[in-house]
């Protein structure tokens, strides 16, 4: 399974869910799959799905998914401390770890070598963290929603793109319609 | 009263509840206020654009956040500010120590703050500079400013306002 497939697995799980997606073709494919108000797309700003998921569910009380990849974590390795030391039971970090920059052209990325993201959580003091096959993501996903527990998933999957179309929508329209959608 | 309580009960009274803070010297006696006062959730950052996250997401939360750093940081966060802050059209006061002015003891300071206001205002970022204690009589007027508009803003404070290195 590629990231895609993932999404397309797991969308009827976050659809009413707040979701911060992360830049490129994360976002450009979950908009293409199941657009909903509910989904707050990055257009820009490499790093910070996580960051903003985090300050999200600190705000506020409703579940926050932030839809992150490992070249991403990779770039703001700092969140991670950060998440660890802030705990917010409605926030998930889930890192799609298809050990490749998708959006860039599938370059390597150093977790698809030696360094592995879920021990690195660990390390930063996540007390819960899962790392589980493509196949088990949408079950993992409902388990960690359900527990009510702040939890970082690592989702191991294979690396590769679909053609998906970029997101024409105005930056403040998406905005907007997410910050209704937060308070409704 | 000290000039911390007094920034950080503006903060407050600007319903400002979500702060994001990269330390400096400079800024030590305002994070240590900020971090006392119930009003408001602290939550330290490792890096200045991790913190313009963090504050964007407290923002579509619902909350008025703000983000406490030192100049340096306009370096590492200009990527952040244009595609995320400006792009979003959200507002983000910066209360920001300007190092490498009058009074500064660290030759490399000098370095950054020589462009700090140059970037800013290639930036587009409407800019204050504190300079003498009294300028922060401005800083209500400007946390209203920055939340009418829905802009990053920067409030640059140097060694002399806050009485010296």
């Amino acid at each position: 399974m590629i990231r895609s497939d993932i999404l397309r697995d797991i969308a009827p799980v976050i659809r009413d869910q707040l979701v911060i997606c992360n830049i490129g073709l994360p976002s450009q494919e979950l908009h293409m799959i199941d657009d909903q108000p509910t989904n707050f797309y990055m257009l820009g700003t490499m790093g910070l799905a996580s960051s903003i998921g985090l300050g999200l569910a600190l705000a506020q009380e409703k579940t926050v998914i932030s839809i992150d990849g490992d070249g991403s974590v990779l770039t703001n390795f700092g969140t991670l401390p950060t998440i660890a030391n802030n705990v917010a039971d409605n926030f998930i970090l889930l890192i799609i770890d298809n050990g490749s920059y998708g959006s860039t052209g599938d370059q390597p990325t150093y977790a698809g070598r030696k360094t592995s993201l879920a021990a690195v959580a660990t390390a930063c003091g996540c007390e819960t963290v899962a790392e589980c096959a493509a196949e088990e993501v949408k079950a993992t996903l409902e388990a960690a929603i359900a527990s009510a527990k702040m939890t970082v998933i690592v989702a191991k999957c294979e690396s590769g793109n679909i053609k998906v179309p970029v997101i024409t929508k105005d930056p403040v329209s998406i905005r907007d319609r997410f910050m209704e959608a937060v308070r409704g | 009263m000290s000039i911390h309580t007094r920034i950080v009960d503006d903060l407050i009274a600007n319903d400002i509840s979500f702060v994001t803070t990269v330390p400096c010297k400079q800024l030590a006696g305002v994070i240590e206020e900020v971090e006392a006062r119930p009003e408001i959730a602290h939550v330290p950052a490792n890096k200045e654009d991790e913190g313009m996250g963090l504050c964007a997401g407290a923002y579509m939360g619902g909350k008025r956040p703000a983000i406490i750093m030192q100049n340096t940081a306009i370096g590492v966060t200009i990527n952040t500010l244009v595609t995320l802050t400006q792009f979003y059209r959200m507002p983000l006061p910066m209360l920001i120590s300007y190092r490498g002015e009058l009074r500064e003891p660290v030759a490399c300071q000098a370095e950054m703050a020589v462009h700090t206001k140059a970037l800013l205002n290639q930036l587009h970022i409407p800019t204050y500079h504190f300079h003498k204690e009294d300028d922060v009589e401005e800083l209500d007027a400007i946390l209203k400013y920055t939340f009418m508009c829905s802009k990053p803003v920067a409030i640059l404070t140097d060694a002399t306002f806050w009485g010296g290195y």
